[in-house]
């Protein structure tokens, strides 16, 4: 029953840190990430990949941390929400959550947080709609996405340098 | 009446204390803590939905390296017939156990059997599957009609409830209310409506799954993280299940990742602290995504039918209502609530009311939002549209013209003090969205829904510091953003800023009892504690000053967060500071059994668009009102109202469990199983009435969970202005409707 303890040497920048783990062949992203690195924020809800409480950001591309092997990210920058906020100052989706109540138990707010960043990085200017349809990977069963959406849209404004 | 007759903070919108560690990713949730040392623990489940368990060999899982120790049914308290718990959560103690793990026999598919505790996670589940369980397969019913057939598989054979004595039956509860004489009623009716309702079985769909450490030392000692909605119950079950006494057993509440009456109760604790006690080690466990589904909640799948009937000017005469429920695997349908109050937003006098639940080879059902209540609510508010349009009323002024008020009675006996109904009912005739047109093809549906909200237990403790911040503990998991409450509550009576006040969900020990975050009671009753802890604050400090300046307290007079004498003041910083020398340390609590609730009602207008080709529902609009009494933190009234709305959208139009023959659930997962994404959905657009609750300080209602009350029959009615065809039977997903449209 013995069995080799076969771990993988892996490095990769973590939020901006160049950063050394072990993992084992089959270990995914998120548990490494959570129980290695204990960046407890990227969160499990469903280890399928139809939740997306895991979101981060793998070389700038949204992913669930839950599909991807640890393995994989050799070489690579990730960005988790604990790499949102620069130092002390909140990125303005974190702000804007904050300020619009957008969050209730809290559990899908990183994954929203992470998909939210990624969005305004590609489209600064969404429309309601495509800001539902971007975030339609983050299932969040408090808030009804009301006050989620009104947050991204209003942090979007912010960064354009418009008036809320 | 309320002494609080202008606020200066409550009803405002600060930034809750608790979100930044929430946006940043700091903020800690069941699966977020490790204990030194710890093993990981696996469950052992059940492959069939009925089965008698011959055997359960755990040698080969236990000569595992690595293996530290297994459990089984034995290792649980033996059940007898006393009751667990209090409110929405409550239960027999012979229906919780066996379902924590199963007891010798085995009633729904994926019952814990038996559970693992071992160094990695990934071995503990390869020796969950050597445990060898050796069954006998008894045929499984999954269908609630099937189940009370003659021949249907009994589940308990030693339960004969009241009606039926004779031989046991898989009728759980049965109980029927009877106000004047409904058969008679009906013959002064000129119009009577008589229809038959349903609605899916469905899981309460938070996010975060069940999750613990626990850790117990040689004296049995127990210290047990775990996410709850409530860890004074969690302590209650988890030393009812194990023995340990319950003051031996801490529990410290994580952040909890929605629950909505889903973690009122425990799955895995008891397992956690039976393994850990064994293995003289902590032991983590984290359920899994399709366990959660398989084994948990869910709400029960409901068939109501309706006859209610009406005099051609449009007043209610007769009502009866008869609610068959599913309670699952054990009795956990509370068939009651729909036969109390099923009727409750209307006068009447001539009503019956029945509700029954049935045993079935599915997951004990547990409480969700409301309970019972949408479910019956699809069926009386759907009748009630109906009738209206038989009358040829407006189905809003319908309701105003039945409508319960201050001083009407509902099933339960008790007249109504004052509550606002009628207020939510005139905002929505009179809301731009129930004038507006309608486009081509969309169609409009309104209901109104009622919840009976709780009062219970809650305990506060306010700690005052030398710089003037107060820390504010309660016992209530927050759930929604109740934090933020408390501490707008505590700031107004003591006036001071919001921001020197930090809340906090204290561990069992740390403060006094509280009951679960359920019933919508939390920021009426915990809220009310905290308010009564900080007026003994103000009495204190302001006998301090009099003392100070040689006068009688009472004519002392506190505000603007400062005590009064004529020229003398001393400000709530100065007193703080000044504790030390002018009696001691400034610390206040209050307990209380809170009798201060009032019910919840809501009425929801939805506007929604049928594609004929697809048979795919789009919400167009949607728009909540609902009697709040007064809104402590407006942003977190309105999540609830859209959150509840949605929930109750979600189960209108796709959630539902799917059994196959053998009772195996099919759809354990968020694909298969879809709640309502952002990308379905409009804006909720909501409006708060506030109807002030005379016998709370502040004027509070609870307002949680009547939000998932109206959306069911609200949609229901909107696709059938849509499509033209009455849909009775939810969900209301493409193949259903397609099938009627097909047909036309």
């Amino acid at each position: 029953m013995n069995k080799p303890l076969n771990k993988m040497a892996v490095q990769a920048t973590i939020n901006g840190e160049r950063t050394a783990f072990l993992c084992s062949p089959g270990q995914v992203l998120a548990d490494v990430l959570r129980d290695e690195l204990e960046l407890i924020g990227t969160k499990i809800g469903c280890n399928t990949g139809d939740c997306g409480a895991c979101s981060v950001l793998v070389d700038n591309r949204l992913v669930c941390a839950c599909l991807v092997l640890a393995a994989e990210v050799e070489g690579k920058s990730v960005q988790t929400v604990e790499g949102i906020a620069n130092g002390g100052e909140l990125h303005p989706v974190q702000q804007k959550l904050l300020e619009h109540g957008g969050l209730q138990c809290g559990i899908c707010t990183p994954g929203v947080v992470v998909a939210a960043k990624a969005l305004l990085e590609h489209n600064p200017d969404p429309t309601e709609e495509q800001a539902r349809y971007w975030l339609a990977g983050n299932l969040c069963r408090c808030t009804g996405y009301d006050k989620i959406i009104r947050a991204v849209l209003d942090a979007a404004k912010t960064m354009r340098g418009e008036a809320a | 009446m309320n002494a609080y007759q202008e606020f200066k903070t409550i009803g405002s919108r600060p930034v809750r204390p608790d979100g930044l560690d929430k946006v940043t990713g700091r903020a800690r949730y069941g699966a977020d803590l490790n204990m030194q040392g710890q093993l990981y623990g696996h469950v052992v489940r059940s492959p069939h939905a009925h089965a008698i368990i011959e055997s359960i060999d755990c040698s080969k899982a236990l000569a595992m390296e690595g293996v530290l120790a297994v459990m089984t049914g034995d290792d649980l308290v033996k059940p007898g017939d006393e009751m667990l718990g209090s409110g929405e959560g409550a239960m027999a103690l012979k229906d919780f156990v066996p379902m924590v793990m199963s007891q010798g026999k085995v009633l729904f598919h994926s019952q814990a059997v038996a559970a693992i505790a071992a160094t990695s996670p990934e071995l503990a589940a390869e020796a969950a599957r050597a445990v060898e369980v050796t069954y006998e397969v008894l045929p499984a019913v999954t269908d609630v009609h099937k189940a009370l057939a003659a021949d249907a598989p009994i589940l308990h054979h030693d339960r004969f409830p009241d009606d039926y004595p004779e031989e046991p039956t898989n009728l759980a509860t049965h109980i029927s209310l009877t106000v004047g004489n409904p058969d008679a009623a009906f013959e002064r009716a000129d119009v009577i409506v008589e229809q038959t309702y349903s609605v899916p079985m469905c899981h309460q769909g938070y996010i975060e799954p069940h999750a613990c450490v626990a850790r117990v030392d040689t004296t049995g000692r127990t210290d047990l993280w775990c996410c709850t909605q409530g860890h004074f119950a969690v302590r209650h079950f988890t030393s009812a299940a194990t023995g340990i006494d319950l003051g031996k057993i801490k529990v410290t509440p994580s952040e909890i990742g929605g629950g909505f009456g889903g973690k009122t109760t425990v799955y895995i604790e008891p397992l956690a602290v039976v393994l850990a006690q064994k293995a003289g080690r902590p032991v983590k466990m984290v359920m899994d995504r399709g366990d959660v589904f398989r084994a948990t909640g869910a709400a029960p799948g409901a068939e109501t039918r309706v006859k209610l009937g009406a005099t051609r000017d449009g007043k209610l005469v007769a009502v009866d209502v008869d609610c068959l429920m599913d309670s699952g695997a054990y009795n956990g349908a509370p068939a009651a609530f729909p036969a109390y109050m099923a009727t409750a937003c209307y006068k009447f006098t001539d009503a019956r009311s029945t509700g029954r639940s049935v045993y079935t080879n599915k997951p004990k059902i547990h409480a969700y939002r409301a309970p019972s209540i949408p479910q019956v609510t699809l069926g009386f508010e759907l009748a009630i549209t109906e009738l209206a349009a038989k009358l040829g009323i407006d189905p809003i002024e319908f309701r105003l013209m039945n409508a319960v008020e201050e001083g009407d009675a509902n099933m339960m006996g008790a007249p109504y003090k004052r509550i606002g109904l009628r207020e939510c009912l005139e905002v929505a005739r009179n809301h731009e969205h129930y004038k507006s047109p309608l486009s081509e093809g969309v169609g409009r549906g309104v209901a109104m829904g009622y919840w009976i909200n709780a009062g219970m237990q809650s305990s506060a403790t306010l700690n005052v510091s030398s710089d003037g911040h107060v820390a504010v503990l309660t016992g209530s998991p927050d759930i929604g953003g109740s934090r933020a409450s408390m501490a707008l509550m505590a700031a107004e009576v003591l006036g001071i800023p919001f921001d020197h006040v930090h809340p906090e969900v204290a561990p069992t020990d740390s403060v006094g009892h509280t009951d679960v975050t359920g019933g919508s009671r939390t920021t009426l009753a915990t809220g009310e504690a905290v308010i009564r802890a900080a007026e003994s604050c103000v009495a204190e400090l302001c006998r301090r000053a009099a003392a100070e300046w040689g006068v009688e307290a009472g004519v002392v007079a506190w505000s603007q967060g400062a005590a009064h004498y004529g020229e003398h003041s001393l400000t709530f910083h100065e007193l703080a500071s000044r504790a030390g020398n002018m009696g001691g340390p400034l610390t206040f609590s209050s307990s209380l059994n809170s009798t201060s609730a009032a019910p919840g009602f809501a009425v929801h207008i939805c506007d929604a668009e049928v594609d004929k080709e697809t048979g795919r529902t789009t919400i167009v609009r949607y728009t909540a009102i609902q009697d709040a009494g007064k809104a402590i933190h407006p942003d977190y009234v309105e999540g609830q109202m859209q959150g509840g709305a949605v929930q109750g959208i979600g189960w209108a139009l796709n959630e539902e469990y799917l059994y196959n023959a053998d009772g195996v659930l099919q759809n354990p997962g968020f694909l298969d199983y879809r709640i309502p994404v952002a990308s379905d959905l409009p804006y909720i657009d909501t409006v708060i009435v506030e109807v002030p609750n005379p016998l709370h300080p502040f004027g509070v209602k609870g307002v949680g969970e009547v939000p998932i009350v109206p959306p069911m029959p609200a949609i229901a009615e909107a696709v059938c202005q849509s499509t033209g065809v009455r849909f009775r039977d939810l969900p209301l997903n493409p193949p259903k409707i397609m099938a009627e449209l097909v047909d036309l």
